[in-house]
């Protein structure tokens, strides 16, 4: 948006601003989905509430004096400069209110830390700039995928308009069901990461190597978004959360679909596929996995350039190796873990041959598998 | 008196060789004042980038090296240095010694600054660019995860450590062994008060920074795991340590602050400070619970409910030091005789806008509810009211009150007046509408935001622009004032100002109380 433009927005916005106030702009808490939500909502209010009382007195009292007691009113200054009874007294009864507040907010605590008998567990797994969502049970193959941010660069280098849910949509969100206490079991791949969804007033840090527990039980089916909120590098402001929550019912016809996806996905891997199929896969993959950091051309950014780099052009075994196994000390993470060996095997391919990379190499989900295996 | 004067050296040895405490001050004033500034003009860099949503300005990594150098700028290099140059100027003055009890470590203890600062500016053009973790540099992102310019930023934090407690190590011994005859400590000034409490504070804390640079060093360059989970380490004792010093940090900044509003409402009401030494022991008071509250900045990290408990209680306990300075200050003004100079009006804008802050902080220290602030703009909102309404005002305030005395000189009244009221409106413009977008979700430290977060986030810039402009009034007062202010040379400047300071010529010469003074053993203090 052009300079000019901005002000033109500036203007109309300052203009409007009573009004807007009024019709969309969240001032509050929102008291959310979940018990512990609108315990936490009541909480706040009432702390709120007796720190505008205690604020409206004190500055009750200093704007009498203000306007009162004026030099310019002729008033001679009393000399009055201590008083030990008022001291204590408004020593005790500030404390008497702490007292008060800390009751409630002790047993609203204890019910957050209660992280028993949970129906559902999910591991949740900060990385660098996505979460990952891990159904836990004793399948061996348990559901797990990655949720990435799904608004397209467009939208925020300002080229395309920006949707109703810019930067709080995801390609894939978490699923649960309602009225089932699901336990989080969160942690972090890189960096320390922080899982927040205000609706359902669940935030904790997800810290590498340590796993944290909390847990939620939503009342209402519906979609609820939050975000990353501690630091976690340059794309922190990119990694929405966001949770479906739907009835036992969809949950359990979710979780077959998902299952049964996984199971294609794996007979799929000693598929041989073309390399229509592969570059076009490849680019999808492309632009959720890697366009952040090697730009939408391929040009480079925060990582290197993959248009004409040695990597992209010379031995497909070091391309496989950079990609699978990432680059220790740099941003260039490990994407084994992370795509499928057929989402592997697309992105490497696309990689190899667009941009003006015209190898014409084809790299198939068994190459990945096989290299995977040493 | 018989001891003959000199004046200063001349040209620049005068400033690079001093160890007149006068000229230290002077030196540390323009120079938090020149980061006051940069710092600013990093701000106004985050503004203009979050006017609206979508990235126009910068790049994400780069906003990220504009909040943290933002935050280590103006915490290190303008409230800090700003402090310990009034320190300079006053506390000799206050109780009546003719210098700081070390001299020459003073000089060194400024004159490290700018090459520290220097350093940690540098890294701006290197590759990889600067910092961009946060102030508050959490591992790994900060070990693992930095640039390689985190070697320089470690060294730089180093460097401001050692300024910070030399400098304090100086405040120390000059109000133990300086005082003028009579001068006991219950009749200390509370500005020296303050200062004598937050030097201790400093003198405690900075070594447990330098002490987590230096552990951030070895997990770089050593080979060591202390903050590492894969050799046995933990990232969350990072922030155990960090926030060690952290909290107390917070205290530094604002206990001399209080140390300011304490001199300048008795003088302006025309009526003495109530309740002096619950003043001494409420700043006490904080001072002490700021070493046992630390993790209240971590109520996420996933500490056991017990630890969740402790923090939450002991941090609730700092609303009642804190509320008994603010019933204090207003008992000071009721039937006084009030006038509205604009260091009174900085000095009421502190009263109501810290005491904004101090609620929300108690709505911050509930652990329940934390879990939905943490980490959120309300928390933004929340330290810019104690920060800038609070530590700045107050700073803002004390020039206004000491420049005539400093330079003899009076600023323009109606210049001020103004400063104050566009700072006042342009800090709230910008600030206040922070605490809406933070409890409707907005997390801190993104570069870019949901759509229903558009207008305060763009009345917020606004406001921002507003106050930044407000900035330049004041150095433009300032300096019209030294050049060409009107000449006052009544001893005392303001009718209800008390204290030895207002006892000595104004200008202040070049060297004051070479002999010391007689304090009067019944008079009241200042």
């Amino acid at each position: 948006m052009s300079f000019k433009k901005s002000l033109f927005v500036a203007g109309a916005a300052m203009s409007s601003w009573p009004l807007l106030a009024l019709a969309q702009n969240q001032v509050n808490m929102s008291p959310g989905v979940t018990e512990i939500g609108a315990e936490i909502y009541d909480l706040h209010m009432l702390i709120l509430i007796i720190c505008v009382i205690i604020g409206l007195l004190v500055f009750g009292v200093m704007f009498y004096s203000i306007i009162y007691h004026r030099k310019s009113r002729g008033v001679v200054p009393a000399q009055f400069h201590e008083s030990t009874k008022v001291e204590i007294a408004w020593t005790a009864v500030p404390f008497l209110i702490l007292v008060g507040m800390a009751v409630p907010a002790t047993s609203t605590l204890l019910e957050v830390y209660d992280n028993d008998e949970a129906e559902l567990d999910i591991l949740i797994t900060g990385y660098q700039w996505k979460w990952r969502y891990e159904y836990l049970d004793d399948s061996g193959a348990p559901v797990a995928f990655f949720s990435n941010l799904s608004t397209s660069q467009e939208a925020i280098y300002n080229t395309e308009d920006k949707g109703q849910n810019y930067l709080l949509e995801v390609d894939e969100p978490l699923v649960i069901p309602v009225d089932t206490k699901v336990r989080f079991l969160i942690t972090a791949n890189d960096v320390i990461h922080s899982w927040w969804v205000p609706e359902m007033a669940v935030k904790r840090d997800a810290i590498p190597g340590f796993i944290n527990e909390a847990w939620s039980k939503v009342s209402e089916e519906g979609i609820y978004r939050g975000q990353c909120t501690e630091l976690c590098g340059a794309y922190h402001g990119f990694m929405p959360v966001v949770v479906h929550a739907v009835s036992q019912e969809e949950f359990d016809s979710w979780m077959a679909a998902k299952r049964a996806e996984k199971a294609t996905e794996l007979a799929s891997a000693s598929v041989e596929m073309s390399l229509d199929a592969l570059m076009s896969e490849g680019e999808a993959i492309y632009n959720t996995q890697c366009v952040a950091c090697h730009g939408a051309a391929g040009e480079g950014g925060v990582g290197k350039a993959i248009a004409g780099s040695a990597v992209a052009l010379g031995d497909i075994n070091t391309h496989l190796d950079v990609s699978i196994k990432g680059v220790a000390g740099t941003a260039m993470q490990a994407f084994g873990g992370q795509l499928s060996d057929t989402e592997m095997a697309a992105v490497i391919t696309y990689q190899r041959n667009a941009f003006g990379n015209n190898t014409g190499d084809v790299v198939q989900p068994a190459d990945v598998a096989s290299y995977k295996k040493g | 008196m018989g001891a003959h004067h000199h004046g200063p050296a001349r040209g620049i040895t005068r400033w690079l060789f001093t160890t007149n405490h006068k000229d230290i001050g002077t030196m540390y004033l323009w120079f938090s004042f020149a980061m006051f500034i940069l710092g600013g003009a990093f701000a106004m860099i985050i503004r203009a980038e979050l006017f609206q949503p979508g990235m126009q300005l910068v790049e994400p990594g780069f906003f990220n090296q504009m909040t943290t150098l933002h935050g280590l700028v103006m915490v290190f290099g303008a409230i800090m240095p700003s402090f310990v140059g009034l320190a300079n100027w006053l506390i000799p003055m206050m109780i009546g010694a003719p210098d700081m009890a070390l001299p020459r470590m003073n000089n060194w203890s400024f004159w490290i600054l700018p090459p520290g600062f220097l350093m940690l500016a540098s890294t701006l053009f290197m590759e990889g660019g600067a910092p961009a973790f946060g102030w508050t540099f959490y591992a790994p992102l900060s070990t693992t995860y930095a640039a390689p310019s985190v070697t320089f930023f470690i060294f730089a934090i180093h460097v401001l450590g050692m300024s910070s407690i030399m400098g304090s190590i100086n405040i120390i011994a000059t109000v133990m062994n300086m005082r003028a005859p009579g001068m006991s400590y219950m009749k200390l000034p509370l500005f020296v008060w303050t200062w004598l409490i937050t030097a201790f504070l400093l003198v405690a804390v900075m070594p447990v920074l330098a002490g987590a640079v230096t552990m951030m060093l070895m997990d770089i360059h050593f080979g060591t795991s202390f903050f590492s989970a894969a050799g046995g380490g933990d990232p969350v004792l990072f922030q155990h340590i960090f926030w060690f010093f952290g909290h107390p940090e917070v205290y530094i900044i604002i206990l001399p602050a209080f140390g300011v509003v304490s001199q300048i409402i008795p003088a302006f009401s025309r009526k003495p400070l109530f309740g002096y030494a619950s003043m001494v022991y409420a700043t006490a008071s904080i001072a002490f619970l700021s070493f046992i509250v630390w993790a209240h900045h971590m109520y996420t990290v996933g500490m056991p409910v017990a630890g969740e408990l402790y923090f939450m209680y002991a941090t609730m306990l700092i609303a009642v030091p804190t509320g008994v300075k603010v019933f204090n200050w207003i008992s000071t003004m009721w039937r006084g005789a009030l006038s509205f100079e604009t260091p009174m009006l900085f000095s009421i804008g502190f009263l109501v806008l810290f005491t904004i802050g101090g609620f929300t902080g108690l709505m911050l220290s509930i652990a329940p509810a934390d879990f939905q602030y943490h980490d959120t703009y309300f928390v933004v909102a929340h330290f810019h009211y104690v920060m800038v309404a609070g530590a700045v005002f107050s700073m803002t305030a004390a020039v206004y009150f000491w420049l005539p005395k400093w330079t003899g000189r009076m600023y323009n009244e109606t210049m001020g007046k103004l400063h104050f009221w566009v700072s006042f409106v342009g800090f709230n413009i910008t600030f206040f509408p922070q605490h809406f977008v933070g409890l409707a979700g907005m997390p801190r430290r993104v570069p870019d935001y949901a759509l229903q977060f558009a207008d305060f986030n763009m009345m917020s810039s606004i406001g921002a622009f507003v106050y930044g402009a407000s900035q330049i009034l004041f150095l433009y007062n300032v300096i019209a004032t030294i050049v060409a202010g009107e000449k006052v040379s009544d001893e005392k400047v303001w009718d209800g100002a008390e204290g030895l300071e207002w006892t000595v010529p104004t200008p202040a010469p070049y060297h004051t109380f070479e002999v010391p003074p007689k304090v009067d053993t019944a008079a009241a203090h200042g």
